[in-house]
């Protein structure tokens, strides 16, 4: 098949079309630009629709609005602009609506800066918004993963009927990479909208609401939204492994890091044997695969360019079994491959000191 | 025999958990009366507000569809837009609309996006137990106005009909006011104006209606009456302020 060059962003707003959204509704903000650009030519081409909202308030409540419609719809952003979608964000998982919603991660608290930085990872993963309620977030780490889970976004989204969050950064948004466009179409299975607002035209009305007047009947509502998040945790935990099994240092790192932490097991550290864990989804997150490798005496080394939030799923995962070091920096600063080798290496020798002392344990404990 | 009076078939049949005297159960009526004169109930979505309109959709019989505070024109635009066919209505109080949602209602108003606003203007926050709104007249008594809506420190009340009719792509912007039957019969020639603007694809529509709040205004319900038709639409003028037939 050939290959297109394109950004991260553009491969993004390219993989939402060819899943069948026609609703783009966004408002301008480093370093996701690309997004609304590409769409606002790309929409009139395929008979879609594209605003450039007056605020990302207006942006994701456009997008609540077309999906309680029962049409595919996104929006995009960077960081501050997220935290300004996070009410839209909250009564979309409590009306029990799809949506796609991109984040392309920049520096931050307040405004920050636009390069590159993963401190949005609890925001993203922990709710962002009011309310018990999660979101699916897909983690992508190349163009070609940028195309292919938007498009796949979509699908979850309409499965579940909750708002998917595609967790990029400015380095994977930006950068230009061959991909490939392959064919899609819908999955058969997905469920239909039956419950989508048409006009009630031979059926009685339909009603899209998160709001209930008694706490029975919120708490009822709540327990359905939970049971959807056990079934989603139970089907979509999705990461990618690589010398996982027999590793003494397991790197766990998202996104545009893991790129990094690929060149890391590339490299090499003198004597220790390194495996690497990338999350795709970041919610639902892996924490049974890190389990059992904390089981088997791996130790962990979690790489971020924030100052440090995954590790805290990291360790809910390992709860004490084994060593879990952390490596950051942030500032919209990347994480190197030699900054990760001086802490692999030094995790490695811990950690191997730790087994050496388990085996001296095992041999001498009956004679003391 | 002839029926000369019976509930639309809009309207589901239940007791509303509106106080006595309060002007939406009136709004509401009329808005079922006109689903069902222009037999639009089919193709009908309508957006029940954050405010004491909240389960406005308990009342009416068509689809409908919630909305965060004040962001009731976006969602209604991507519904408008996802479905052009539809008669899309948003019901929104004066909190909602002119402070919150200033900036929505303007962007939808600008864009001239096809569809129906009714602009319930009771100058109060009712639902949070009498707080001032953007549309509460100078010196009148709130509960964060104790002393009176001092224009000094709260500027002067919004007036939402005049506002919006200065954008060239509002078709038809209109306030009227519930008062006696004669008043009465006025808004519901406006509300039809403003769902037949939209269904004819004339672009925006506003219907701003003074409504009574005999609870927070204290006064008995027939005052409220009274004060609407007469000191609110002083400061509030009814009347058209922009007509694409005209």
């Amino acid at each position: 098949m050939p290959k297109t060059l394109m950004t991260g962003n553009e491969a993004m707003a390219g993989g939402a079309v060819r899943a069948g959204c026609r609703y783009y509704y966004g408002y301008p903000i480093t370093p996701q630009n690309e997004v609304p650009e590409y769409m606002s030519r790309r929409m009139p081409e395929v008979g879609g629709v594209f605003i450039q909202s007056e605020s990302e308030l207006a942006a994701i409540n456009m997008v609540l609005g077309t999906s309680a419609a029962g049409k595919r719809a996104m929006t995009s952003s960077s960081s501050p602009g997220i935290s300004l979608k996070q009410e839209g964000i909250s009564y979309i998982a409590g009306c029990r609506l799809p949506a796609v919603i991109a984040n392309v991660q920049r520096g931050g608290p307040g405004l920050g800066d636009i390069q590159a930085a993963q401190g949005d990872y609890f925001q993203a993963t922990k709710g962002g918004g009011h309310g018990d309620y999660h979101l699916i977030v897909l983690a992508p780490s190349s163009v070609q993963e940028m195309a292919d889970l938007t498009t796949e976004a979509f699908d979850l989204a309409d499965r579940y009927r909750v708002p998917v969050m595609i967790l990029a950064d400015a380095q994977v948004g930006q950068m230009m990479e061959p991909l490939e466009w392959r064919e899609y179409s819908p999955p058969d299975d997905l469920p239909g909208k039956d419950w989508a607002l048409t006009g009630a035209k031979g059926r009685p009305k339909n009603l899209v609401r998160s709001f209930r007047m008694y706490a029975e009947e919120l708490e009822e509502h709540n327990r359905t939204l939970q049971a959807t998040y056990a079934r989603i945790t139970e089907q979509e935990t999705r990461w990618e492994e690589s010398g996982c099994e027999d590793a003494d240092v397991v790197v766990v790192a998202y996104g545009s890091t893991a790129r990094t932490a690929r060149g890391l097991l590339a490299r090499g550290v003198d004597g220790a044997k390194l495996g690497l864990l990338r999350p795709i989804t970041l919610w639902p997150f892996p924490t049974g695969r890190i389990r059992e490798l904390a089981e088997e005496g791996a130790a962990f080394l979690v790489a971020e360019m924030s100052a440090g939030q995954m590790v805290e799923d990291v360790r809910l995962a390992v709860e004490g079994r084994s060593p879990v070091e952390f490596y950051g920096r942030m500032g919209g600063i990347p994480v190197t491959i030699e900054e990760m080798a001086a802490h692999a290496g030094h995790l490695s020798r811990s950690n191997a000191r730790r087994s050496r002392r388990a085996e001296g344990a095992e041999t001498t404990g009956g004679g003391r | 025999m002839t029926t000369l009076y019976r509930r639309p078939n809009a309207l589901i049949d239940r007791v509303t958990h509106y106080c006595a005297g309060c002007g939406h159960g009136i709004v509401h009526r009329i808005l079922a009366e006109l689903i069902d004169e222009l037999e639009i109930r089919e193709r009908t979505i309508g957006m029940a507000p954050v405010g004491c309109a909240v389960v406005a959709y308990n009342y009416l019989d068509v689809d409908m569809c919630e909305a965060p505070h004040g962001r009731t024109p976006a969602v209604a635009t991507g519904i408008k837009r996802a479905r052009p066919d539809a008669v899309v209505f948003s019901y929104q109080g004066d909190g909602d609309l002119a402070a919150i949602g200033t900036a929505e209602i303007i962007h939808a108003a600008n864009r001239g996006e096809n569809i129906t606003v009714i602009f319930i203007n009771n100058a109060v926050y009712a639902m949070t137990g009498g707080q001032m709104a953007p549309t509460t007249p100078d010196a009148a008594r709130s509960t964060t106005t104790p002393a009176g809506r001092n224009p000094e420190n709260e500027g002067h009340p919004l007036k939402v009909a005049e506002l919006l009719s200065n954008f060239d792509r509002v078709a038809y912007s209109e306030r009227v006011a519930i008062g006696g039957p004669g008043e009465i019969r006025q808004v519901k020639r406006a509300l039809k104006k403003g769902l037949r603007t939209q269904i004819e694809g004339k672009g925006f529509s506003i219907v701003e209606v003074l409504s009574p709040c005999p609870v927070h205004w204290r006064m008995r319900p027939e005052d409220a009456f009274a004060h609407c038709a007469g000191p609110m639409s002083e400061v509030f003028p009814p009347g058209v302020y922009k007509d694409w037939e005209k």
